[in-house]
């Protein structure tokens, strides 16, 4: 039986986190009053012009830097014309041929730990549509439907693909990516469950080995991750079984059912609406200029590949803590500042990576959101170093740095967590142990290392753990061993 | 005499002195209408109480604010595709009948800035798409020279107005002569701007990259005056050039009553022009406009001012624009084309007019447009929407685009040549109402000789040179010379305009004029001082 593999492209769009819609002053807000966030301008009014946000631009062209790819020196905006009723002007001012930025890739890592580009065919700058409420079960019962104008006009970016991705995970991997550095370049939330970040799968099959495309289908308008992985699993599925049975793969556009899990056809190629595109007469083309360009660069922050190669190369970080760390800017960012104070990288990234992680989940917070500042990890972890305190004791710290953002050291003095390394007072509280405790210090000294665990233990029980682990350690062999 | 013979500068002076409120302009603008409109229906809407308000708000900005305006209680008459702010605008269109936007259009509110009072919202062919306003939605307005005629279109009900003087001066709109064209055939002087001159924030688009707001005036200065107020930077508006405005009725000198309006004070000279503005001006005369089809009497016309401006000492040579025939072939396919995108927010879900019992939302906007739009939108809606579509987009729309620029290299080569260019506007006067409804490729070449400049971005005026006789009787009617500078001369086709107008000195112009006036007047002026010619 002939062996398939999928080729699949994807089409990302993402909404720019900028105050003010694409062509007009309205907010951007999300979750308002239906129609509250809207002007003559986004309702397409008769005679009202489009005026368009230098800050979205700005975003486009950030987004395109960030992923490698050439910025176009004439950037020309196209009408894409079709009826819908959430769609104000009866066409969406969007980009075909001289889009804001073309080539460039997002690099994966794939299953068996190697790196690959998937390339982007080009970002383009485009307004949203309105929200359709239909009044019914399904669209097709729908006895009414209410429009809501709020999001007719946020400036967006769609992000496309070249069909370079062969598996489920491949493409998981892409938006994962995708989505990393459009939240560290700060141009979208990226929130799927406000829509902000939605997308639309390419997939088909072709003979393994192939480099002939097979006759693709389309799945439009998914909003979740996990909805493209069960969409891709189930078209693969799907198309398998066609192509196995002798059947074609129909050129079409199909929609995604969650609740079903199933996905069914649209809209035919016959069907296939033809937008008619041409340049938009009411938007002179944008010539961005090298020098703007240059400044959009260099505001760019260190991006998650660099940042991730560094943490390896520079501070030796192994690759599962580097890729971990840098797929978070904040997480990152905490990272970076703390090493200002604190020489240890991999000390760091184990607290980061698991306490303050730890911590971070259980309170459902961000490393953006910490009440203590990363010169205030760096002096905790010092203060271990330092013996000042265990490491036991330093969680307990964490935990109080964590909800009131007090400074290490006064926690430790306030709460009299100051480790104990007087060797007279651990010798005194030490001797009267062994003394009292005759048969298990006989255990150890006939070799049975365990007994001393239970001396350790007494003594740290003793002081609350704040006694120096080490020195306890060894005290309680000397006096063990020296009573010989 | 009555405020509404005035012209409106002088409506202006008189306002800005106190020697007249702005009530008693508007009153008599109103009463004007009300002896006018049953026979010539100019207007779809007379904002009787509206311009009542602005009358007497412009009156307490003189007394509160001791200043001058320009257009101090002047009537303005506008065209019903520039919208006005709580004034019903219906673009000629029942798709619209009852629309009331909440914005003013950048030129509406330019003109009340500048004190003009918006007197009413003229009749046009449905969406400018017409030559003569019998595509409008509501009626057919009348040509006050002859009411069996035409007053051309499709800003015929604004060209009405004046020259009815129900209004001193009007706003038009452009995309192929929809101002020149009317403006010929009323006798007024209609100005069709650079593109970009003026901006078209509010101004419901036909074809957005030739759509411009134009002005009718009863003379240059009028025109001028209007010109100058409604230009300007707008950062509504993308298209919109930023360049300063000059105050083009301050360049006219020793017009009779003097061209000012007392506001302001004009600079400013004309390059390549002597110090009156003629002599050694460089006048192209390109002949493809006289191979359309131009009758005798009207070549005869142009080719008169020619003669005046020859012998005021300007240099006039005859030119080849080899592109000029395909203007109207590459008109026909942009305007519509981008039309077909431009009316398609006209779909009954958020204003204006929405068929009822639909069963979904598709028959929704197939009844809506059906019922909403006339036959002609229909027709040009059709033709872009096929102009545009995927397979015949390079062979039309594209290569109208690439035609279009040859156009405009035609006039780029012609202005490094001549500072003005002197055509016909029209290639006869008004027709009559029905002549050539049946006849729709008749009906597009009244676009023949005006089209060139919407197509090329520059500007363009027409105003009246002679009376024809028509019909054998003692009906005259005007013919018009157009003049056409490079982009941002407006200041060279008023000052040339302005030399021809006082050289020509017909009679009649400045002054209203209806066919239910004692037609003694224009008749015995013509012909007790015989044909000039």
């Amino acid at each position: 039986m002939t062996t398939w593999e999928p080729v699949i492209g994807l089409e990302v769009h993402a909404e720019l986190a900028t105050r003010t819609k694409l062509f007009c002053a309205c907010p951007t807000e999300f979750g308002a009053e239906p129609n509250t966030l809207v002007c003559p301008r986004c309702l397409g009014m008769p005679g009202t012009l489009p005026v368009l946000n230098k800050q979205a631009l700005e975003f486009a062209i950030r987004a395109g830097l960030a992923f490698d790819c050439q910025i176009a020196e004439h950037i020309v905006f196209e009408r894409k014309n079709y009826f819908y009723p959430d769609l104000s002007k009866g066409y969406q001012i969007s980009q075909l041929s001289q889009a804001v930025a073309t080539g460039g890739q997002v690099n994966i890592v794939t299953d068996d730990g190697n790196e690959k580009q998937i390339h982007i065919t080009q970002i383009q700058l485009e307004e949203e549509a309105g929200k359709s409420i239909h009044g019914g079960a399904t669209i097709r019962e729908a006895t009414f439907t209410l429009e809501d104008f709020n999001r007719c006009g946020i400036p967006l970016i769609e992000i496309i693909s070249e069909p370079e991705m062969h598996s489920v995970e491949e493409a998981k991997a892409y938006l994962e990516k995708l989505k990393t550095v459009l939240l560290y370049i700060g141009v979208s939330d990226c929130k799927m469950e406000e829509g902000s970040l939605r997308c639309d799968v390419n997939i088909s099959l072709r003979e393994a080995g192939s480099d002939r495309l097979g006759r693709r289908a389309e799945i439009k308008n998914l909003n979740s991750f996990r909805a493209v992985v069960n969409v891709l699993e189930y078209e693969i599925q799907r198309q398998t079984e066609l192509l196995n049975s002798g059947g074609t793969v129909a050129r079409e556009t199909r929609t995604w059912d969650e609740g079903r899990g199933v996905s069914f056809s649209m809209r035919s190629k016959e069907e296939a609406h033809d937008y008619r595109f041409f340049p938009e007469p009411d938007l002179a083309p944008v010539e961005p200029g090298q020098a703007w360009i240059a400044e959009i660069k260099a505001t760019l922050p260190e991006l998650p590949d660099i940042k991730r190669r560094r943490y390896v190369e520079e501070y030796g970080l192994p690759l599962y803590d580097a890729e971990l760390i840098s797929g978070n800017r904040e997480m990152a960012d905490f990272f970076d500042k703390t090493l200002q104070y604190y020489k240890d990288p991999k000390a760091i990234s184990n607290w980061l990576m698991g306490e303050v992680s730890r911590l971070n989940n259980q309170a459902e917070t961000g490393f953006d959101k910490l009440r203590f500042s990363p010169q205030q990890l760096g002096e905790l972890l010092a203060m271990i170093d330092n013996g000042q305190i265990s490491t036991k004791i330093a969680k307990t710290v964490l935990e109080e740095m964590f909800a009131s953002g007090t400074a290490p050291a006064s926690i430790v003095e306030v709460r009299g967590l100051m480790q104990i390394s007087d060797q007279g007072a651990l010798e005194t509280m030490i001797n009267s142990l062994v003394d009292a405790n005759p048969g298990p210090a006989e255990d150890y000294r006939n070799g049975r290392d365990k007994a001393l665990g239970f001396f350790v233990g007494q003594i740290m029980k003793e002081t609350k753990g704040r006694a120096n682990p080490v020195l306890v350690t060894d005290l309680l062999k000397e006096a063990i061993l020296g009573k010989k | 005499m009555r405020p509404n013979e005035m012209s409106a500068r002088q409506i202006a002076r008189v306002v800005n002195r106190g020697e007249m409120s702005p009530t008693e302009i508007v009153g008599d603008f109103l009463k004007k209408i009300a002896e006018t409109e049953p026979e010539y229906h100019a207007y779809i809407t007379v904002t009787q109480e509206d311009a009542l308000r602005q009358a007497a708000e412009v009156a307490d900005r003189l007394v509160k604010g001791g200043e001058k305006l320009p257009l101090a209680g002047v009537p303005v008459a506008v065209k019903d595709n520039i919208c006005t702010k709580g004034v019903q605008t219906t673009c000629g269109s029942k798709i619209l009948a009852g629309f009331v936007p909440p914005y003013d259009a950048t030129v509406v509110a330019k003109l009340r800035e500048a004190g003009a009072i918006i007197i009413g919202k003229t009749n046009m062919d449905e969406f400018a798409m017409g030559s003569s306003t019998e595509n409008s939605g509501y009626f057919t307005s009348r040509n006050p020279y002859d009411p069996a005629r035409v007053p051309g279109g499709s800003s015929g009900g604004s060209a009405v107005a004046v020259r009815c003087g129900s209004a001193a001066v009007g706003l038009g709109t452009e995309t192929g002569g929809s101002v020149r064209q009317p403006a010929a055939f009323c006798g007024l002087v209609g100005l069709k701007p650079t593109y970009g001159r003026v901006s078209r924030y509010g101004v419901a688009a036909f074809a957005s990259s030739l759509d411009q707001v134009g002005t009718f005036g009863r003379d240059i200065a009028d025109c001028a005056l209007l010109s100058s107020v409604i230009s300007g930077y707008d950062a509504n508006d993308s298209t919109a050039l930023d360049a300063p405005v000059p105050l083009y009725h301050e360049l006219l000198s020793g017009t009779e009553n003097g061209a000012g309006t007392g506001v302001g004070a004009g600079t400013g000279t004309v390059a390549g022009a002597g110090v009156d503005g003629i002599r050694g001006l460089r006048v192209g005369v390109p002949k493809e406009y006289f191979q359309t089809g131009v009758e005798p009497e009207v070549a005869a016309a142009v080719r008169h001012c020619l003669d005046i401006l020859s012998a005021m000492g300007a240099i006039v040579e005859e030119t080849t624009m080899p592109h000029t025939e395909y203007a109207l072939p590459v008109y026909y396919v942009i305007a519509p084309a981008e039309a077909s995108s431009n009316l398609a927010r006209y779909d009954g879900v958020r204003y204006g007019w929405r068929s009822g019992n639909s069963p979904n939302v598709m028959e929704m906007y197939c009844n809506t447009r059906d019922e909403g739009f006339g036959p002609e939108v229909k027709r040009r809606i059709m033709i872009g929407t096929y102009a545009l579509s995927s397979g015949y987009y390079e062979a039309y729309y594209l290569r109208a685009m690439k035609v279009r620029r040859l156009i405009r290299d035609d006039f780029d080569a012609a202005f490094k040549r001549y500072d003005v260019l002197v055509t016909p506007t029209t290639t006869a006067p008004a027709f009559k109402i029905g002549e050539l409804s049946e006849d729709l490729l008749a009906m597009y070449r009244s676009d023949i000789c005006t089209a060139t400049a919407n197509l090329a971005g520059i500007p363009a005026l027409s105003m009246p040179c002679k009376f024809v006789k028509v019909g054998g009787g003692r009906q005259y009617l005007p013919v018009s010379v157009q003049l056409m500078a490079n982009v941002l001369r407006e200041d060279l086709l008023f000052r040339v305009g302005y030399a021809l107008q006082e050289e020509l000195a017909l009679p009649g112009l400045k002054q209203p004029y209806t066919h239910l006036q004692p037609q003694g007047d224009l008749y015995t002026q013509l012909e007790g001082r015989g044909d000039r010619r």
